[in-house]
């Protein structure tokens, strides 16, 4: 049987009279990358929100790490924390602080007893890692969104986390960065050997990336498997209207 | 009649309820920061960092400001005295007022639209831009990075920067006054130091030390619950202003009365 490193269920949010989660249930394994499809405004990124403790569930449970979330005092949630990266949207880089000083940010403040020179070459390791050695100094308003995306998935590796959550990680990019983007999360899964979620509704990206697709519709997963088995024969038509857009002709 | 009075009811209610909620958010706001500020880690290198670009970024705009106060209040004041033949209490007067009331007063409110609109706007733009999120998901605190060290800096810099006014300003004063009645520097000064009191100094420090608290904590606070998109960072911004403004006039008047009951006793 798989470790399961994530376990959800019967998880409910509302926003006022919006119900975005309607009972979800949703687990991911050890080594996997699965991708969670969806309209926006589905609820995709307040199901990780959740996850990293952002915001809290209405009812339902939400395991990560074995560790139940909302019952975790702030010292153990900051411990768990560090075992989640969280690639935001728009990477949410620091905007008054260069490259190295958004890679310095979290290391200083949960790695104790480091280095300077230990620090910097960890920086320049990941930096390396992401294609983007030479942006060490530049600002993030000196960056394209590719390129910030990939700082913000160096900034998250930095303190090797066990799971990784992209939100939203090719909105916004040009095709050729999209496919720079994709390859960058696989290669992340190997080489740290990480298990992820990725937020998505770009079919190509999920393509690419995923192991495992899970479709959220109407506040609830309406398909979960492999691309094949939830594109292929797919019975519900919004499933297959979200295949249709992506890869056939009108 | 009765239907229209019960359609107008719910409208007051909520304006009433809007109210107090924001009422009691602000007080859990700084209730929270008299928490957080004695709980290490203190993020000495980032308060070091505010202080500089709260101080040194607002003296070019608080020196001129400060000696065009002094210059014109003694000016304005001139022809008064004249007539009663008493124009050499220029410096006592003028060192008075600004000591006590113009000095902070004015700095305060300079640094209130200066430091409080940026500070508004900074915060309430990682807000939008997700920055204050990432911070905690990476296990840092960003109440104590962002707040803590920004209302720590105000509430130290606005104190330095009032002395600071506070000598601009009679340096002001007596380009005016040695202009006009031949007073050297010294005799100046000398008058000037006769005329303020202890109490005097340390309520204006005091006072400053409140107006700076008051700059900071409502500029993070502001930023901190700012809604979401840029018009939300712009209505922080300009709301941290004027509430500060506000309530530096409010605080202004508390300390006079105090200061006053203290003088009489």
């Amino acid at each position: 049987m798989e470790e399961k490193v994530v376990e959800i269920r019967g998880l409910m949010k509302s926003f006022g009279d919006l119900d975005v989660l309607k009972g979800v249930d949703l687990d991911l394994y050890k080594g996997e990358n699965l991708v969670v499809l969806g309209k926006s405004g589905s609820g995709k990124s307040v199901l990780i929100k959740i996850m990293v403790g952002l915001l809290k569930q209405d009812s339902g449970s939400m395991k990560v790490l074995g560790q139940e979330v909302s019952t975790l005092r702030t010292k153990a949630l900051n411990e768990l924390r560090l075992k989640i990266g969280f690639s935001f949207q728009n990477s949410a880089l620091y905007d008054s602080m260069t490259v190295r000083e958004n890679m310095e940010f979290p290391l200083v403040r949960n790695v104790k007893n480091l280095t300077r020179g230990e620090i910097t070459r960890k920086i320049e390791e990941l930096l390396d890692s992401v294609g983007l050695p030479q942006s060490i100094n530049q600002m993030p308003s000196e960056l394209s969104g590719g390129q910030k995306k990939r700082i913000g998935v160096a900034r998250t590796l930095i303190l090797n986390p066990e799971i990784m959550l992209y939100d939203e990680p090719t909105a916004g990019l040009d095709p050729i960065t999209c496919m720079d983007i994709n390859n960058l999360i696989v290669q992340v899964r190997e080489q740290y050997n990480t298990s992820s979620i990725v937020i998505t509704h770009d079919l190509t990206c999920a393509k690419a990336t995923g192991d495992r697709m899970a479709v959220l519709l109407d506040g609830q997963f309406k398909a979960i498997g492999s691309f094949e088995e939830v594109f292929a024969h797919a019975e519900d038509e919004r499933v297959k209207s979200f295949y249709d857009y992506n890869f056939v002709d009108s | 009649m009765v239907g229209e009075a019960d359609d107008r009811k719910p409208l007051l209610s909520k304006k009433i309820d809007k109210f107090f909620t924001g009422l009691a958010s602000a007080w859990n706001f700084v209730r929270r920061f008299f928490k957080e500020v004695f709980v290490p880690p203190y993020e000495l290198k980032e308060v070091i960092h505010q202080c500089y670009r709260i101080g040194v970024e607002s003296l070019p705009l608080i020196s001129l400001t400060g000696f065009i106060v002094g210059i014109v209040f003694t000016n304005q004041s001139r022809p008064s005295l004249s007539e009663f033949g008493a124009t050499s209490w220029l410096p006592s007067l003028i060192s008075i007022a600004v000591v006590r009331a113009m000095g902070p007063l004015v700095t305060a409110l300079i640094a209130a639209g200066k430091m409080g609109s940026s500070i508004g706007a900074e915060i309430g733009s990682m807000k939008v831009t997700e920055q204050i999120d990432a911070m905690e998901v990476s296990a840092t605190n960003p109440f104590k990075f962002l707040v803590v060290t920004r209302v720590l800096a105000t509430t130290f810099m606005i104190p330095v920067l009032v002395m600071y006014t506070d000598f601009v300003a009679l340096m002001g004063s007596f380009l005016s006054v040695n202009a006009n009645e031949m007073v050297s520097l010294t005799t100046f000064f000398v008058q000037v130091f006769e005329s303020i009191s202890f109490l005097d100094i340390i309520s204006s420090v005091l006072k400053s030390l409140l107006f700076g608290f008051t700059i900071g904590i409502v500029g993070c606070y502001k930023g901190y619950n700012s809604s979401k998109g840029t018009e939300g960072v712009g209505r922080a911004a300009n709301s941290a202003v004027v509430m500060a403004m506000f309530l530096i006039f409010i605080e202004e008047l508390l300390v006079l009365q105090i200061v006053n009951a203290i003088r009489m006793m």
